[in-house]
């Protein structure tokens, strides 16, 4: 099926304003990075942030940053990378043309994207009953409460926002396993699985920057 | 229709509202942003004549206080993020780009459609506040106000201006790619029309800068909405952490303002001396060097704020560099006039008219980036006079002469000659009435964002706001007679002006796929003088 039907499959795939596959394909990969370019930007401006409060205001941060549960972040670090990992081989499944191991290692993505939000609702309820959320549950009694106020007021700006991203990583997994699960992906069509893997990774890097900024810092 | 020979184009493919509402064809997502930035200019426009009837008289006998601040504010505000943000990059570059190097469209069209969509549900957002309410922060939105004095509608504002920037966002990120896979063959980027750098300049600017300022009208939401504190003083926080911030985007943004301009002014006065552009490739590049420059000169909009004074002299320089780059447009421009065959259309009479206030516009920057000059005008009529003159003399005459340029590629029509030229006159006299007077307002140390001002600065204030009236009348023209030429005006050749470029090989209108064969290139761009280019 695959040999007679390989020319006209990848050619029905190439849009009408790319001459063709190839064309298509490098137009995507440069659109891609473009974008992650422009995510970098976004989240540098948290990050901006942080470095300065955290150089203008160390051992408030440090103070902070312990009410934080190093075990919850490391245990979610791990299953963070373990679906790095995942989603790697969902892309080379993909580009080999293997369909039931490209649903398989999409769905284990999905479920170890899922379980890290799972953690991270713990983790905020947890806040909220400690009473460390800015302005809506916030009952820190301290010298430093204020500046305090200011890194959990970035703890969840950053966590918020990169888990957002999760969740829209977790419907773009939703829809590549719809149409893994249809074929549309195979050895000569796999661009969206492959841009959508360095979409995901991307977001993981962010976490290993978030983990040890926010979880360790004030640990050694 | 009597001749029998309508050809298929991009306007009668396909007839009907949801043809428009699902179009991904860059031409026609090219009419659509046209009609809703034409709509927001209108209504900035209005919010502007408020503010200049209230200082018509030195009391404040029109507007209340702070009623006059929400004028001011939501001129502002439509105005830079939903009418001089997207007006060039969004008609004309996303109608032109592809045509200009020989593509069949942008390189993801739907994601153009998405972006269009982005726009009008930002602008929703964004009209939705102001009928509710108004804003009134100024469109800077300065912290700790925004956050916590302000008790007017700046949530749903930034929210808007929030998805809006990702509209620019994409809208930059589809002419990179565009530019970068999908040139003609022989098409190479030397050889790219200087109308397209400036849009690739325009495009970096706008995918580095614009979420920055996306994170930062986060911030600024979380904290008006749930006493966050990233910016707020109560809590140690740095309200001038958000200037930084907003600077960083902003002050790059009048690059996403002035660049595209530049490039139409580049096709402009080449076409209309028939003459090849002087120093190509200076031109090309002093846009990219605009580009980078203007990410590193956001602090001079903060000279009074107390910053060190090592910082602000180096931010001071830096900002005085901004000026070669552009300087080697305006000298470029001129000597590609020098011993050309000139004619005076109307584009090339807003061109011209562009050259001028652009120079005054660019040079009373310097006076700004000056430190100790920048201390005594900070936040006078001199800032207002200054911008304004970069933004409406230059971005909107730009506009308005690109618009005129391209009218007949676009439509298929010619616009009456006589009436363009009339309205680019009185759009450059009522233009300098209205904001030269502001210079010396500011000078003599008028402050903006007041609704009352001394007896004294009454003669210049009333000049400047019969002006503006005679400027409404010069953007009412071209408004009534465009329309008019839709269906009135004589049929356009495919290249009326006998100028050089992709776009003027196709039919005008355009088919769908802009061209029937790819073209191959094999000549730099404006060869005007290697062979007489016909007309016609």
């Amino acid at each position: 099926m695959a040999s007679t039907g390989s020319v006209a499959y990848s050619h029905a795939h190439v849009h009408h304003q790319f001459d063709d596959a190839e064309q298509q394909y490098s137009a995507a990969v440069l659109g891609m990075w473009a974008f992650l370019i422009q995510e970098i930007m976004f989240f540098g401006g948290l990050f901006l942030a942080y470095a300065i409060y955290r150089s203008t205001y160390p051992e408030a941060f440090a103070h902070a940053s312990h009410h934080l549960d190093v075990t919850l972040g490391a245990f979610n670090t791990a299953v963070l990378i373990a679906s790095s990992l995942t989603m790697a081989l969902a892309v080379h499944a993909a580009q080999t043309g293997h369909r039931a191991q490209l649903v398989l290692f999409l769905f284990l993505t999905l479920a170890l994207g899922s379980t890290f939000l799972g953690v991270k609702v713990v983790e905020y309820s947890h806040k909220w009953h400690e009473g460390l959320v800015p302005g809506l549950q916030w009952r820190v009694d301290a010298p430093d409460a204020r500046q305090q106020l200011i890194f959990f007021s970035l703890y969840f700006a950053m966590t918020g926002m990169h888990a957002l991203h999760m969740v829209v990583g977790a419907i773009g997994l939703i829809v590549l396993l719809l149409f893994s699960l249809q074929g549309k992906y195979s050895a000569e069509y796999n661009t969206p699985v492959e841009m959508f893997g360095l979409y995901w990774h991307f977001v993981d890097i962010v976490w290993i920057f978030l983990f040890p900024l926010l979880y360790l810092f004030a640990h050694h | 229709m009597d001749s029998g020979e309508v050809r298929t184009n991009y306007l009668n493919a396909e007839y009907g509202l949801l043809s428009w509402l699902v179009t991904r064809d860059h031409k026609r997502i090219a009419i659509l942003y046209l009609i809703s930035v034409t709509i927001m200019f209108a209504i900035g426009g209005l919010f502007a004549a408020a503010v200049r009837l209230e200082l018509l008289t030195p009391r404040g006998d029109l507007l209340a206080a702070d009623t006059y601040n929400k004028m001011f504010s939501m001129h502002g505000i439509i105005m830079v993020f939903f009418f001089l943000l997207p007006a060039i990059p969004a008609t004309l570059g996303n109608f032109l780009i592809p045509m200009m190097i020989g593509a069949r469209d942008l390189a993801f069209p739907r994601i153009n459609l998405l972006s269009w969509y982005l726009y009008v549900v930002g602008a929703l957002f964004t009209l939705y506040a102001m009928v509710t309410g108004g804003v009134d922060t100024g469109w800077t939105f300065y912290t700790p106000f925004s956050t916590s004095a302000s008790n007017t509608n700046v949530v749903p504002t930034a929210i808007g201006i929030f998805i809006n920037g990702f509209s620019g966002i994409l809208t930059g990120l589809n002419f990179i790619v565009t530019i970068h896979r999908m040139r003609a063959p022989g098409l190479t980027w030397f050889r790219l029309p200087l109308f397209v750098w400036a849009h690739y300049a325009t495009s970096l600017i706008q995918v580095l800068g614009t979420p920055v300022l996306a994170i930062t009208l986060v911030m600024v939401a979380l904290e008006r909405a749930f006493h966050f504190g990233i910016f707020d003083p109560n809590y140690g926080g740095d309200p001038l952490l958000f200037q930084h911030l907003f600077w960083f985007y902003s002050h790059p943004a009048v690059y996403i303002m002035i660049l595209p301009a530049m490039g139409v002014i580049s096709e402009l006065v080449t076409c209309f001396s028939r003459k090849s552009i002087f120093g190509y490739s200076f031109v090309a590049l002093s846009s990219v060097a605009i580009a980078v420059l203007g990410f590193l000169v956001w602090a001079h909009h903060m000279f009074v704020t107390g910053m060190s004074v090592y910082a602000a002299m180096i931010f001071s320089f830096i900002s005085f560099g901004v000026a070669i780059p552009s300087a080697v447009k305006v000298f470029n421009w001129t000597a590609t006039l020098y011993r050309g065959s000139v004619s005076y259309s109307a584009p090339m009479l807003y061109a011209l008219g562009f050259i001028g206030l652009f120079t005054i516009g660019g040079l009373t920057g310097l006076f700004l980036a000056t430190l100790g000059v920048d201390v005594h005008v900070t936040d006078t009529y001199f800032v207002v006079a200054h911008f304004h003159y970069v933004m409406v003399g230059g971005t909107i005459m730009a506009y308005l002469g690109g618009l005129h340029f391209w009218w007949p590629k676009i439509t298929g029509r010619l616009y009456p000659e006589i009436w363009a030229r009339i309205s680019a006159a009185i759009v450059f006299l009522g233009f300098n009435l209205t904001f030269f007077p502001q210079f010396i307002l500011g000078y003599l140390g008028m402050p903006r964002r007041y609704h009352v001002y001394p007896d004294e600065f009454q003669v210049l204030n009333v000049l400047s706001t019969a002006g503006s009236s005679i400027l409404g009348v010069g953007y009412l023209l071209p408004f009534v007679y465009l329309a008019w030429s839709m269906r009135y005006g004589e049929q356009a050749s495919p290249n009326p002006w006998g100028a050089t470029g992709l776009e003027w090989e196709t039919p005008s209108p355009p088919p769908t796929e802009n061209f029937e064969k790819t073209p191959v290139v094999t000549r730099p761009a404006y060869a005007y003088d290697l062979e007489e280019v016909p007309v016609g």
